[in-house]
């Protein structure tokens, strides 16, 4: 599954704020070929990188209140907005990038996706959202090349978000309601499901990001 | 859709895999790093480790190669986390909210309690708030005294008093994200599951419940699907046994119209 070499020098910037589940990312990633790798957040590593990956698993505003302490967030907005290097956002990696949080208490996020991170309304189904479940494309994109509704993605979470903008949700998905499983704007991508333990579908994604 | 899980259970006792009966007799199976490659090639859905060592005897075992209890199992999380592309929890002998936080940052996605609610119920909640309840896991083992269930701690030694019911709920209600109920009685027996006590948990709490204990055959798994609302089937021994288990186990539910991801044999 490594074989594939991209048509481009990769390096991938994975933000370091002491998140979770940063070692599974890590893990993932350095399964691919000729792809450069670092863990970090520093200058250096986020100004040299050609791809940032923010993980993130827990609460909204533990996640916030880490990222504001530990990233440099001026030079990251800079690359992301100016250089337009790609972003992918991964769980609470992905709810952060909404303008707000309603998880234990009203949170300001980073805004980079007009939107809000609300509890999510299962109806009669069970809660937290755990396991396999699929994703439907909303908005075409490469980001989801080759990637359809044969293609399960490992979810874990009790909030969702919201876009304002329904241009921004790329896909969503169907559990007891319907709720945005990929967001995107511009250069920034969010997925809400966890692609570093998603085996085939996983690799299929990130490679898909990594392309871009 | 969301798809029905499919879990492999490895029980691990002084660093090596064991098989369990009842709780009580335990056969060595090997090395729990190498289970896992096998595991990920069937493209298990999760899989669930739960340390059984008792510190006294692992002590015992393990003086010689200075290792203590924690910095194994820490090890084992590490090496199995890179070996793999899936959900992994842990459980067994977690006591402090460090003792958490230590299992997730070596790859853990989520943690596995059990004694610890009888022991410090006030932890539940403190971990579900700290690291979000989707990686809080209660794990409860269960036997029939008296024709009542009643749920077990320290490794099913302890009775707490409490029904399974009474305890889920209290778990739910503490921000356990998840449970997993386990038969004591029916522990390796190979009978069948539970059905009735897993249907009735499943229909009463609104976390996911996966199933485990008795698993003697992939119909039996089949049966925790159509009768009960289960999120998951775990099972431990069936897994170990047999060449090709959770795809075989997939490809049976698969083809019985019970919605689990598709069948395939993954080399990642």
């Amino acid at each position: 599954m490594s074989q594939e070499i991209f048509s481009k020098v990769i390096k991938i910037c994975v933000l370091d704020y002491g998140a979770g589940n940063v070692r599974s990312v890590m893990n993932m990633l350095s399964r691919l070929n000729k792809v450069e790798v670092v863990l970090s957040n520093s200058l250096a590593d986020i100004i040299s990188a050609t791809h940032l990956i923010l993980p993130g698993v827990g609460s909204f505003p533990a996640a916030m209140r880490k990222i504001t302490s530990e990233l440099p967030l001026n030079k990251i907005e800079s690359q992301i907005f100016n250089s337009k290097i790609p972003f992918l956002g991964i769980c609470v990696g992905m709810q952060v990038l909404a303008e707000e949080g309603y998880e234990h208490t009203h949170t300001k996020g980073l805004g980079w996706i007009s939107g809000s991170v609300m509890q999510f309304e299962s109806n009669e189904l069970s809660l937290p959202h755990v396991g396999w479940n699929s994703v439907k494309k909303i908005n075409n994109d490469p980001f989801l090349n080759n990637i359809d509704d044969s293609d399960d993605f490992y979810f874990v979470h009790s909030f969702v978000f919201k876009p304002k903008n329904e241009l921004n949700a790329l896909a969503v998905t169907e559990y007891g309601n319907k709720f945005t499983a990929i967001v995107k704007n511009k250069n920034i991508y969010g997925v809400q499901f966890h692609p570093e333990k998603s085996q085939l579908s996983g690799l299929k994604l990130i490679k898909n990001f990594l392309e871009n | 859709m969301k798809k029905k899980r499919v879990i492999p259970i490895l029980l691990l006792k002084n660093g090596y895999l064991v098989k369990s009966k009842n709780f009580i007799k335990h056969q060595n199976l090997g090395n729990p790093v190498t289970a896992v490659k096998r595991l990920s090639e069937w493209a298990s859905d999760e899989l669930i480790y739960l340390d059984i060592t008792k510190n006294n005897h692992y002590d015992i075992n393990r003086d010689d190669q200075n290792y203590s209890n924690n910095s194994c199992i820490l090890d084992i999380i590490l090496d199995v986390s890179k070996s793999c592309l899936m959900p992994i929890t842990f459980g067994g002998g977690i006591k402090t909210i460090l003792d958490i936080e230590k299992r997730l940052q070596a790859g853990a996605d989520k943690v596995a309690l059990n004694s610890v609610m009888h022991d410090n119920l006030h932890l539940i909640s403190k971990a579900s708030f700290e690291f979000g309840k989707q990686c809080i896991v209660i794990s409860v083992d269960y036997k029939y005294i008296n024709e009542k269930p009643k749920v077990f701690v320290h490794n099913g030694l302890t009775n707490t008093g409490y029904s399974p019911l009474e305890w889920v709920k209290i778990a739910e209600k503490e921000g356990a994200g998840e449970v997993l109920l386990n038969s004591i009685d029916r522990d390796g027996t190979q009978i069948g599951y539970d059905l009735d006590l897993i249907a009735q948990i499943s229909n009463s709490v609104k976390i996911p419940v996966i199933a485990a204990g008795g698993a003697g055959s992939w119909e039996d798994m089949k049966e925790v699907f159509t009768s009960t609302k289960a999120d998951a089937v775990a099972a431990a021994n069936i897994f170990h046994f047999t060449d090709q288990s959770v795809y075989l186990a997939k490809k049976y539910l698969f083809e019985h119209k019970v919605s689990v991801r598709s069948p395939e044999m993954l080399f990642i």
